[in-house]
Formats: structure tokens, C-alpha cells, sequence
């Protein structure tokens, strides 16, 4: 019997709040577990929340490494989980125009 | 206010912008479609979602995220709602909803778990109760453009609860590329000749591509489901870099 937690979403869950903050999708971005150095998609971390805030934890170890909370004048986002987080940008992406 | 774009065109959407409810639809006893113009939306991709968020009276705000239903058409968007006991969106929405009514949108949002109508490879769709609604846009989307082989396996607890039951059932019967596969756990219509219970590995089998077809695999329901039906796809030999999940929380069929 598997007695891990699971969580109740995955990293789906963050386009949106992430989005306030960065200005690519950040879902598609590859982050590095400072813990046992699994590399994987942010879609695919483990999320618990929404409240107090969303918390993503490594799919390989489920160390956690992103966490989310949105106060009424903050976003707080703690990425101390990570040592990198690599995000899949084309060199001439920063010239595509805005309609 | 500029935005950064990726690969793909999938620019984020930082802001929340004004909607309008333009029509509710009842799906099942406990899920409506409902249609939104959202003044100056650029389009998206199937798979997507959007979050919704709702102002009380007294200024206090809930936020929820839905996958959007329906390819881009203009300004309209489309989203299917599934009630959760107590829920503070979803019970509006599913429910009380009015055409006139203002709402907040944000998006579209996320990247990942979306398919690109310009792929040509197979695909399958497994989906767990509303888990259905991102794959439904995926489906409708390929019927614009993609020639695709489609395959959709599809969970619910009984009759009732199939989500687009006559839409997927006519798409299925007019079109060769789409194959519609319903599993019931709880209570089958007359005629079934499976046994109600869980997806397990015959159903996948059976209704699935083998994984020498190298299908792309799109997964979204419960939590425990995904994590399920993505257990058995790696145990057919389906490449886990070709397996995208979707989980929307603990409950679920």
C-alpha cells in the first residue's frame, strides 16, 4: 500500500497565479530540485493548496520546491526548493511583437 | 501593457479583464457549459484554461480555474463547469449563472498540458469525469484542421454524468479519425457488456494505441485517477515523456 499523501493537484494549477508575476508561461519551465537534483516541468510538480497558499513539491522526492501565497497587497513566491529553473525561450522571442 | 510571448505564440495574460455571461447551458444534472464574451481575448489553444473570479457585494473575491471547452472563436470563450459540494464558484456558475452577468477572466493560462492542432501524430484522450473538458476542446479543435488519429477513453460513474454524451457520440459516428470509449464505474446503460468498475488495463488495452504507436497521451481527472491510468500507460510501454497529466483534485468518479 502506497501511504505517500497525494496532492490534491499538480503544476497546472500554477499557470495562473504564476502569471501575475512572470512574463512567460511558466508552466513549460524545467526546475532543478535542490534536493535530490530531479529536473522536471513545473506542470508537473506536486501542488497541495489553494489555502494558505499553493505549495509544489518535487515529483521525485516531494521536496518542496516552490511555494505561493497571494496576501491582499503581495504575491510571496519562495523558489528556494530550486537551484535552477530553465525556461524554454527562443533567442528572438523578446522582438515577437504584441498584437 | 506589453507582454512577453514564447514558442507557440502563448503569450501570458497578467491581467484579469472583464467578461460577460452570454448563455448557460445544462450539460449533466451537476455540469453547465457556459459561454463568455471576453472583450479583446486572443485566442488559445486547446487544453488551456482560464481562471474565474467572482466579486461579492461586500468586495470579497473567489478565484477558480476551468479548462476552456471550445476552440478560439473570436471573443467568445467556452467553459463546462462540474459542481462541487460547497462550491463557491462552481455552485454559481453550474447553477445560477446569468446571461448579462459580469465576471473577471484571467488567461489563457498554462502551456503544457495542451495539443497543437498542427501535430499530425495519434492521440489519446483518457479522461476521469469533467476531466473530459480540456479533451473535448482538443477534440473539437481537430476537427478544424488536423487529420490526427484520435482515440478517447472516457470515466464516469454512470449514464447520466457523460458530459457532451450526443456530441461525442455523432463526432465518433461521422468521423473515422475519432474513436469514443465509455467506462462506467458505478452503473451501466442497458447493453453494456462490461462490467461497471475502475479503468484498468484490459479497458486500456482494448481501446488504447499500443504503445509501439508512439501516441501522444493526454490524462485528466481526480487526482488518483491520473495517477492511476499514468501507471498503467508506463506499464504498456508508453514513453513517460509522452504522457501530459492534468489532476484537478481529490474527488472524482
Amino acid at each position: 500500500m502506497d501511504t505517500r499523501t497525494t496532492a490534491a493537484y499538480d503544476g497546472n494549477a500554477l499557470a495562473g497565479p504564476l502569471s501575475e508575476v512572470f512574463a512567460v508561461e511558466v508552466t513549460t519551465a524545467v526546475g532543478r530540485c535542490r534536493g535530490c537534483g530531479t529536473s522536471s516541468e513545473v506542470a508537473t510538480f506536486q501542488v497541495y493548496g489553494p489555502d494558505p497558499g499553493l505549495v509544489g513539491r518535487c515529483p521525485g522526492c516531494e521536496n518542496v520546491l516552490l511555494r505561493v501565497v497571494r496576501t491582499p497587497d503581495s504575491l510571496w513566491l519562495d523558489l528556494s526548493g530550486m537551484s535552477a529553473l530553465r525556461v524554454l525561450m527562443p533567442a528572438n522571442s523578446a522582438a515577437e511583437s504584441d498584437e | 501593457m506589453a507582454r512577453a510571448a514564447v514558442s507557440g505564440g502563448l503569450k501570458v495574460r497578467r491581467t484579469w479583464r472583464p467578461a460577460v455571461v452570454l448563455e448557460r447551458r445544462q450539460e449533466t444534472p451537476s455540469a453547465s457549459t457556459l459561454s463568455l464574451d471576453v472583450p479583446g481575448w486572443t485566442g488559445h489553444l486547446a487544453g488551456q484554461h482560464v481562471d474565474i473570479r467572482l466579486t461579492a457585494p461586500d468586495g470579497y473575491q473567489a478565484a477558480r480555474s476551468y479548462s476552456l471547452a471550445a476552440p478560439e472563436d473570436g471573443d467568445r470563450i467556452e467553459i463546462t463547469v462540474q459542481a462541487v459540494p460547497d462550491g463557491e464558484v462552481s455552485t454559481y456558475l453550474v447553477g445560477d449563472a446569468q446571461s448579462g452577468d459580469s465576471v473577471e477572466v484571467r488567461g489563457p493560462v498554462g502551456g503544457w498540458f495542451v495539443w497543437r492542432p498542427e501535430s499530425s501524430g495519434p492521440v489519446l484522450l483518457v479522461a476521469g469525469g469533467s476531466g473530459v473538458v480540456p479533451l473535448m476542446a482538443m477534440i473539437r479543435s481537430r476537427d478544424r484542421v488536423s487529420q490526427a488519429p484520435f482515440r478517447l477513453i472516457y470515466s464516469v460513474r454512470e449514464p447520466k454524468d457523460r458530459i457532451y454524451d450526443h456530441e461525442l457520440r455523432r463526432r465518433a459516428a461521422e468521423d473515422g479519425g475519432l474513436d469514443v470509449t465509455f467506462v462506467y464505474t458505478r452503473a451501466a446503460p442497458d447493453g453494456e457488456t462490461r462490467p461497471v468498475g475502475r479503468i484498468s488495463l484490459d479497458d486500456l488495452v482494448s481501446h488504447s494505441w499500443p504503445a509501439e504507436v508512439e501516441p501522444t497521451c493526454y490524462v485528466c481527472g481526480p487526482t488518483g485517477f491520473v495517477e492511476a491510468v499514468a501507471d498503467l500507460l508506463i506499464f504498456m510501454g508508453h514513453d513517460p515523456t509522452k504522457i501530459k497529466t492534468e489532476r484537478f483534485g481529490p474527488s472524482g468518479p
